[in-house]
């Protein structure tokens, strides 16, 4: 019952309508100024919704940003999502959701109009036969800092450090993916379970 | 196939990836290639490599980016509409949810070991793609893609330049090499 209260309380909750406007705006800017995804986007978001607006406290912020690690989803749309409940309900978590990925979808689309229209100019594609080992290199270097987070403790490279199960259920999950051809997702959640049986097994020893 | 299939199966499979990537924008790229130029074929390999190259270096979440250039790939504007829509959703609900329940969350000892585990889970998908689309570039034998391919991999995580610049760094690179072409060919 608390939950639905909560929740009907978060959809009337309705201040004023400046602070959709705001809302829309913050996110707008969020949006349309960060280059890089993900991390390269939490300053941005720091600035408009702790520093400027005042909507989130900085603790608030730092579980936001957990929040964001724990669960899927970009990180500017949960925050536009999170911020925007906070501050006006439901209604305000669309509104500024949308700010958040508007720019994206006028930017991109451009982007992709041309590039289908004029992919096959010899000049476009020496271009992009350069961009293109680049790309696979940025994610490479992307699961890497992602491998270095998972398999040492506190993330120090070190031997000591090294979380000998994690390497294990990589390996395998390495097997299942290259010579299995196995749904990634399945991978995925596999990896996450046999983890969780890791932890309660060795709990239980210790 | 009829565009209203692809618009479902575009719908569904967008939504389906965005709801169970954790850990960022590139895992979420690293799916689409799977599921779509692997697993549907409907777009070649290095059409999806540019592909990933202009939603790396728009800005907003690379998800979002990522949705939209496949949508817009496959369908045009209705593609982009569905591909963004079916990117939101998940975490649009999740989030929602989680901001209720997030003091429970944050300390279930279970959900923080999945979470845990499914880092390796994630960095072997990444791997394995990475393995796959390097092993198709070396087939190449083309000693300047080597080069550019180390090149950027030193230029972004040993010297932590910003991906935008080494994007940008890559155009005009590739520029000064078509004019070089057209001059050779003359």
């Amino acid at each position: 019952m608390y939950f639905v209260r909560n929740w009907l309380f978060f959809l009337s909750k309705e201040d004023e309508p400046m602070m959709y406007l705001q809302l829309f705006l913050s996110f707008l800017q969020i949006g349309a100024l960060s280059f890089g995804g993900g991390y390269a986007a939490m300053p941005l978001i720091q600035n408009q919704v702790v520093d400027i607006h005042h909507w989130l406290t900085l603790s608030e912020f730092t579980d936001l940003i957990t929040i964001s690690q724990m669960t899927p989803g970009p990180i500017a749309v949960n925050s536009a999502t999170f911020v925007g409940m906070k501050i006006a309900g439901v209604p305000g978590a669309i509104i500024a959701t949308i700010g958040c990925i508007l720019p994206s979808c006028i930017i991109v689309t451009l982007i992709a109009y041309f590039y289908m229209k004029y992919r096959h100019l010899q000049s476009l594609q020496d271009v992009l036969s350069v961009l293109r080992p680049a790309v696979i290199s940025l994610i490479a270097v992307a699961g890497l800092s992602i491998l270095t987070t998972a398999f040492f403790q506190d993330n120090v490279i070190s031997l000591h450090q090294l979380k000998i199960h994690m390497l294990i259920i990589f390996i395998f999950c390495m097997y299942l993916l290259v010579k299995k051809k196995t749904n990634p997702i399945f991978v995925m959640i596999l990896a996450g379970i046999l983890n969780m049986f890791y932890g309660l097994l060795t709990s239980a020893i210790v | 196939m009829v565009k209203k299939d692809v618009l479902f199966k575009l719908f569904i499979s967008t939504l389906y990836l965005s709801a169970f990537t954790f850990g960022g924008g590139y895992v979420i790229v690293t799916l689409m290639q799977k599921k779509f130029v692997a697993e549907y074929h409907w777009i070649d390999e290095k059409e999806m490599l540019d592909l990933i190259a202009i939603a790396q270096s728009s800005p907003g979440p690379i998800a979002v980016n990522g949705a939209i250039v496949v949508g817009y790939k496959l369908c045009g504007i209705l593609g982009v509409i569905v591909g963004v829509i079916a990117t939101i959703i998940p975490p649009f609900f999740i989030i929602s949810v989680v901001s209720l329940f997030y003091n429970a969350f944050k300390d279930n000892m279970y959900i923080a070991l999945v979470l845990e585990g499914m880092q390796a889970g994630v960095g072997a998908v990444i791997t394995s793609v990475v393995y796959e689309m390097a092993l198709g570039l070396t087939q190449e034998k083309s000693i300047m893609s080597i080069l550019i391919m180390i090149g950027a991999f030193i230029g972004n995580y040993f010297l932590k330049i910003n991906v935008v610049w080494i994007i940008l760094l890559c155009i005009l690179l590739g520029i000064g090499y078509s004019f070089y072409q057209r001059r050779m060919s003359l």
